[in-house]
């Protein structure tokens, strides 16, 4: 660890050269993860790997394509060159509406939910060294269940959830629930010190109850109530306006570079704790801290669209695998998180059969065959 | 395997020396006297269960009338509720909470994660899809169906799997396996939302499946997966030496002549036949498999020769504790996957809490 590679304050994203001299160094460092190149202003520094740029590059290229594709594609088609039109301000009246006031906005949350997830997901994974850590195994979507269905089965059979229930009652409860099961995983967790591997077992069991709390109220109302909080529980955008954007956009932006900053000791983590702390790192802090904004992260995208299934195992997976590094790369995983959540819920709307499916049911069954295409394809043991 | 299980260093064998003195027995006899000791309090405490399952419910019955249903039935009340409703019920608690243990604890050695519950590979996502599409595709409205059309989905989606898994110059590897069964279970629980989505018939038996239950309307069909759940215990008995070894990486168990793709094979095919029939019958009671293990471990350490036949009696112990408590308790509105968890989670996030955890 030289001076230049420590993690900084200063917020200059990982991947960004940052403009000024660049005393940029190549370092060919053994042909399977490619060149690698540092690049330092003062004492501001970063390192590169080409392929892992190229992959968020390529990534963020696709994010843009799939909610262009989104926002123009559906039973009203409407070309390219009328959405930038009506983006710039201009096009017809209905072609406005169609764009402005459903499809943008459903895109927007699809890929900030996405992202959040996707990056919750890469820190959960990299802090408990397991693949299979997602923020459902871990409790914090069921939590939110807990609250979210609780309001759908109260409500009950008297008609759809209207009024401050709907608008607010749904996502305020969801989110508390989820941010209580987070911070019961924390609080269970923490005994001098955050230890991954007792989280993952707190995180069972904390699951388990919530989940089981969610199953014994989908069976205590009526049949057409349990089918309404399952469509909550598969996760689904078809509800999503302008009034989520803001809310999940305003806290992706303070948590997501927080949690980027913070992930880049997960680098250093990877080595164990003890080299983790000889290199300088205050070990059990910086878990502690991490997990809790991947807690946060979580719970506001599954307040704004319920739990979107397995985009928090399958984008660092995916990530890994096409960066070819050792452990889930956090920026790739929040882009790709976003593109996974924008083309499910794009096939969910035109998907032929008259009635659309939630967006959650899509990201397994697009996601999964590709995840094992990438996993059967790299032969190499994957580590996390 | 004993050289290879627990070491014997020159301190220790000095120590034993003196114990042995001492006690009249090596520290190793000791341990396995120990291991025996706890092995038959836990067969004890699995009587007791059963006992107790068999006693209690909307009403107790007393131990006299439970000896007159069992070894001299005739006609009256409590031999019947005994005969037809208890004693099945208790049986099939003991035989899935087994199999559910066993099946937990040889999959986490496997795939080395402590997060496999023995529905990873598929098979509980395997079988809620083939029930699901027995009601919505093939129109199946009788149980004995659904129990067959579970079991078939449980094994081919376990098959493919572990196929899937297999890919690779290496073969099936923990991390492979592991991943493998979590993107085929999510795969086939999307899919499964969607018909249930699409089609209320499904959503109807699904809602209630997915819970778990020991509680049937009749007992008869459960009898069929019997042989091969013993197929599975004898299977999973097997490979347990095995599964020592390959806890030492899968190069030295090469270098032990270890037949890592037969272990490996045999491994998962025991968890596909024991989960199998288990889901098949009772539905998805997950949870106990994923907690026992963890459970077991702590008493027996990391020896799975121990830990399997631990892991399968606490197993049984603790479903037929729950479905007891369910039934006294709540006359079967809480059904048993909830009763246990509600039970057995607070417990076991205690037992994470003060115990020294031992590592997979």
């Amino acid at each position: 660890m030289t001076e230049r590679e420590k993690p900084t304050a200063v917020g200059s994203s990982e991947h960004t050269p940052t403009e000024g001299a660049i005393r940029g160094v190549s370092c060919p460092e053994g042909g399977l993860h490619g060149t690698t190149v540092g690049v330092g202003v003062g004492v501001v520094g970063v390192r590169l790997r080409w392929r892992a740029l190229v992959v968020v590059g390529a990534s963020a290229a696709v994010l843009v394509l799939a909610v262009a594709a989104h926002v123009g594609l559906g039973s009203y088609h409407i070309s390219m060159l009328d959405v930038l039109r009506v983006l710039s301000g201009g096009g017809e009246e209905s072609q406005r509406g169609a764009v402005l006031d459903v499809r943008l906005p459903r895109a927007l949350v699809g890929a900030l939910v996405g992202a959040a997830l996707g990056l919750a997901g890469a820190v959960f994974q990299s802090i408990s060294r397991n693949p299979l850590a997602s923020p459902d195994v871990l409790g914090i979507t069921w939590g939110a269940g807990v609250g979210a269905v609780t309001v759908i089965v109260l409500a009950g059979t008297s008609g759809q959830i209207s009024g401050i229930a709907g608008a607010l009652g749904l996502p305020l409860a969801s989110l508390l629930g989820g941010i209580a099961a987070g911070l019961a995983l924390y609080g269970f967790s923490w005994r001098r010190g955050l230890d991954g591997y007792r989280m993952v077992l707190i995180g069972i069991g904390i699951a388990a109850v919530c989940a089981n709390l969610v199953f014994w109220l989908l069976t205590v109302g009526d049949v057409t109530v349990a089918a309404r909080a399952m469509t909550w529980l598969t996760g689904s955008l078809a509800a999503a306006g302008w009034s989520e954007v803001p809310a999940v956009a305003i806290a992706l932006l303070v948590l997501a570079p927080a949690t980027l900053l913070g992930a880049r000791v997960l680098g250093v983590l990877r080595f164990g704790d003890d080299t983790a702390r000889g290199l300088g790192v205050r070990v059990d802090r910086a878990r502690g801290l991490l997990v809790l904004l991947a807690v946060l992260l979580a719970s506001v995208a599954t307040a704004a669209a319920g739990p979107i299934a397995f985009v928090a195992l399958a984008a660092p997976q995916i990530a890994l695998r096409l960066c070819g590094v050792a452990g889930p790369p956090v920026v790739a995983s929040t882009v790709l998180g976003g593109v996974l959540t924008v083309l499910a819920d794009l096939v969910a709307r035109i998907a032929p059969g008259g009635v659309e499916l939630p967006v959650g049911v899509l990201t397994a069954v697009l996601g999964a065959p590709y995840l094992m295409y990438l996993l059967v394809r790299s032969r190499r043991e994957a580590r996390v | 395997m004993n050289i290879v299980n627990t070491p014997v260093t020159r301190a220790d064998s000095a120590r034993s020396r003196s114990a042995e003195r001492a006690a009249g027995l090596g520290p190793l006899a000791r341990r396995r006297r120990r291991r025996v000791l706890g092995l038959v309090a836990l067969a004890a405490a699995v009587l007791l269960a059963t006992l107790v399952s068999i006693a209690f419910g909307d009403r107790a019955i007393p131990l006299p009338a439970i000896w007159h249903a069992i070894f001299t039935p005739s006609d009256t009340e409590s031999d019947i509720i005994i005969g037809a409703l208890r004693m099945p019920r208790t049986l099939l608690g003991l035989g899935v909470g087994v199999a559910l243990g066993v099946a937990g604890a040889l999959l986490q050695g496997h795939t080395r994660n402590p997060l496999a519950d023995p529905g990873l590979l598929g098979v509980t996502q395997g079988a809620a899809f083939a029930v699901v599409l027995s009601i919505t595709v093939f129109g199946v409205s009788y149980v004995s169906g659904h129990v067959a059309f579970a079991f078939a989905g449980a094994l081919i989606a376990s098959a493919i799997v572990f196929a899937l898994g297999s890919i690779g110059s290496g073969g099936a590897t923990p991390v492979t396996l592991a991943l493998a069964g979590a993107t085929i279970s999510w795969l086939l629980l999307g899919l499964t939302s969607a018909m249930v989505l699409l089609d209320q018939r499904g959503m109807e038996v699904y809602r209630f499946w997915r819970i778990g239950s020991l509680a049937r309307d009749e007992y008869f069909s459960a009898a069929t997966v019997l042989p091969f759940l013993i197929i599975g215990l004898l299977l999973a008995l097997a490979n347990t030496p095995g599964l020592n070894t390959l806890a030492l990486g899968e190069d030295v168990a090469k270098g032990l002549g270890q037949r890592v793709r037969l272990t490996r094979f045999a491994g998962v095919g025991a968890v596909a036949l024991l989960t199998g029939s288990a889901v098949a019958v009772c539905g998805p009671i997950a949870f106990i498999g994923l907690v026992v293990p963890h459970i077991a471990r702590a008493i027996t350490g990391a020896d799975y020769r121990w830990l399997v036949p631990y892991a399968g009696l606490l197993g049984a112990v603790l479903l037929l504790v729950a479905d007891v408590l369910g039934r006294v308790i709540s006359a079967d509105t809480f059904e048993v996957g909830i009763m246990l968890t509600v039970l057995g989670a607070p417990v076991f996030i205690y037992l994470v809490r003060s115990t020294r955890l031992v590592r997979l």
